[in-house]
């Protein structure tokens, strides 16, 4: 289908950062940081933070808060994309490798279901947070990250719309067969790829 | 029926204009013809596309203002350093034609089934999809107990304020405004606190369903207010814009 032409619409000089190529299709580039949440923001004490990897509901390895603190950080600079179309380039983030995570309890799954306190979560395939794309992250723009924001930690996968880097995360659990997550089953897209602009369910 | 609208890809459809109605002095309701609309939600959106002459497109976000069964409408605030919000506010005349698909979003959504009391908390022009779900309240002439409570900087700014005016019985609209009263305002003044809920909230032994929606440092504050008065938090639904 041809698109119509929106009689008087043209282009403006977008925002800042909005340079070609950054932007997947249909995003605009925000020097903001927008909030999606589908409810209250979780408080939940440091000293009660645990972070844990789970198979059948067991955990089969647990983390406190300053043992993942003790583990090798990266400093990662990424462009996020969330699925209500903004986009922010360049944004600054510390945390741990989710690989380096897996990689303490041996993995053997195909999929993984992020969840979170508040009783978020959302799914993932084993391979887009094992290969070094993903990282459980505790800094933004060499803060804490903010509890809007997901702070203490929350899932950074910037390849994925934002939905997928769940806030408030406490653990993923290894699944067998892939099960969809929060937003999934509420009518967006089970993979979320921004490239290819795969926001809502059949896209 | 909604229920159906999100199986299979959502396809892009032409909308034309039917009518634009300024609501405030920088918000503007917009109504679409919108053949083979599958129905919505209360509390959905839908997603707009616009494209130039030149072939540049943008695509953005909006609640859906209207309840399912009326003529789809979006209402929109400029943002005056926006690309699309202007054209939609100010150019934008009937006729005019874009693209839209939804419904998007099976979340922050009311059906009457999901009962209540329904506690509505509005800030700014986070009153649109809370104004789909009175629309569809009365409507379906539901008699689940409804109160709103919308928060605006003055009550030139109040969006919808005719139409609210009118409520009444199962559902009451009561406003609070932040910045500016009127001489001899009966309503509420500042931003909504604890003292202020006391007096709206439902309490939460009636296990009440509460809809927020507005700006994200609203949207907090408010969420906690709830959290702390022992509103269960899955019942504590938000939508929030904005930077935080």
């Amino acid at each position: 289908m041809t698109s119509p032409v929106s009689r008087g619409f043209h282009r403006r000089r977008g925002p800042a950062g909005a340079e070609a190529g950054k932007l997947p299709p249909g995003q605009h580039a925000t020097t903001d940081f927008p909030v999606l949440s589908a409810g209250p923001t979780p408080h939940v004490p440091l000293t009660e933070w645990t972070f844990s990897i789970r198979r059948g509901g067991q955990a089969l390895r647990s983390w406190t808060w300053p043992e993942i603190q003790g583990l090798p950080a990266e400093t990662v600079t990424v462009d996020i994309h969330c699925v209500t179309r903004w986009s922010k380039l360049g944004t600054v983030w510390r945390g741990v490798p989710v690989r380096t995570l897996l990689d303490q309890v041996g993995y053997d799954a195909p999929h993984v279901l992020a969840f979170s306190d508040g009783g978020y979560t959302t799914n993932l395939p084993i391979g887009d947070v094992s290969d070094g794309r993903a990282w459980l992250a505790f800094d933004y723009d060499g803060q804490p990250l903010a509890p809007e924001h997901g702070g203490p930690a929350r899932l950074l996968v910037p390849h994925l719309y934002f939905w997928k880097s769940a806030k408030w995360v406490r653990g993923l659990e290894l699944l067998d067969r892939d099960q969809p997550g929060f937003w999934e089953n509420y009518g967006y897209n089970n993979y979320g790829d921004p490239w290819r602009e795969q926001r809502y369910a059949g896209d | 029926m909604a229920g159906t609208a999100l199986r299979g890809r959502l396809t892009w459809r032409v909308a034309t204009v039917a009518t634009v109605a300024d609501e405030t002095d920088h918000v503007r309701t917009i109504t679409l013809d919108l053949p083979d609309w599958p129905g919505h939600h209360a509390g959905q959106h839908l997603d707009v596309r616009l494209t130039a002459e030149d072939g540049y497109s943008a695509e953005r976000s909006y609640s859906i203002a209207s309840a399912d069964g009326e003529a789809v409408a979006i209402t929109v605030e400029r943002l005056d350093d926006g690309e699309v919000s202007p054209y939609l506010t100010q150019e934008l005349r009937p006729g005019d034609q874009m693209e839209a698909r939804g419904p998007i979003g099976n979340w922050f959504t009311w059906e009457p089934h999901d009962g209540g009391p329904l506690l509505l908390i509005a800030g700014g022009s986070g009153v649109v999809p809370l104004r789909a779900i009175l629309r569809h309240h009365q409507r379906t002439g539901s008699n689940v107990p409804a109160r709103l409570l919308y928060s605006a900087r003055s009550l030139e700014d109040v969006i919808y304020r005719r139409e609210l005016d009118q409520y009444g019985g199962s559902a009451e609209v009561r406003y609070t405004l932040t910045r500016r009263q009127p001489p001899g305002w009966g309503g509420f003044s500042g931003r909504i606190d604890d003292a202020m809920l006391a007096r709206i909230a439902w309490p939460a032994s009636q296990s009440p369903l509460a809809f927020i929606c507005g700006p994200t440092p609203f949207v907090e504050a408010v969420a906690e207010l709830l959290v702390a008065r022992h509103y269960p938090t899955r019942r504590v639904k938000t939508e929030r814009f904005g930077g935080a």
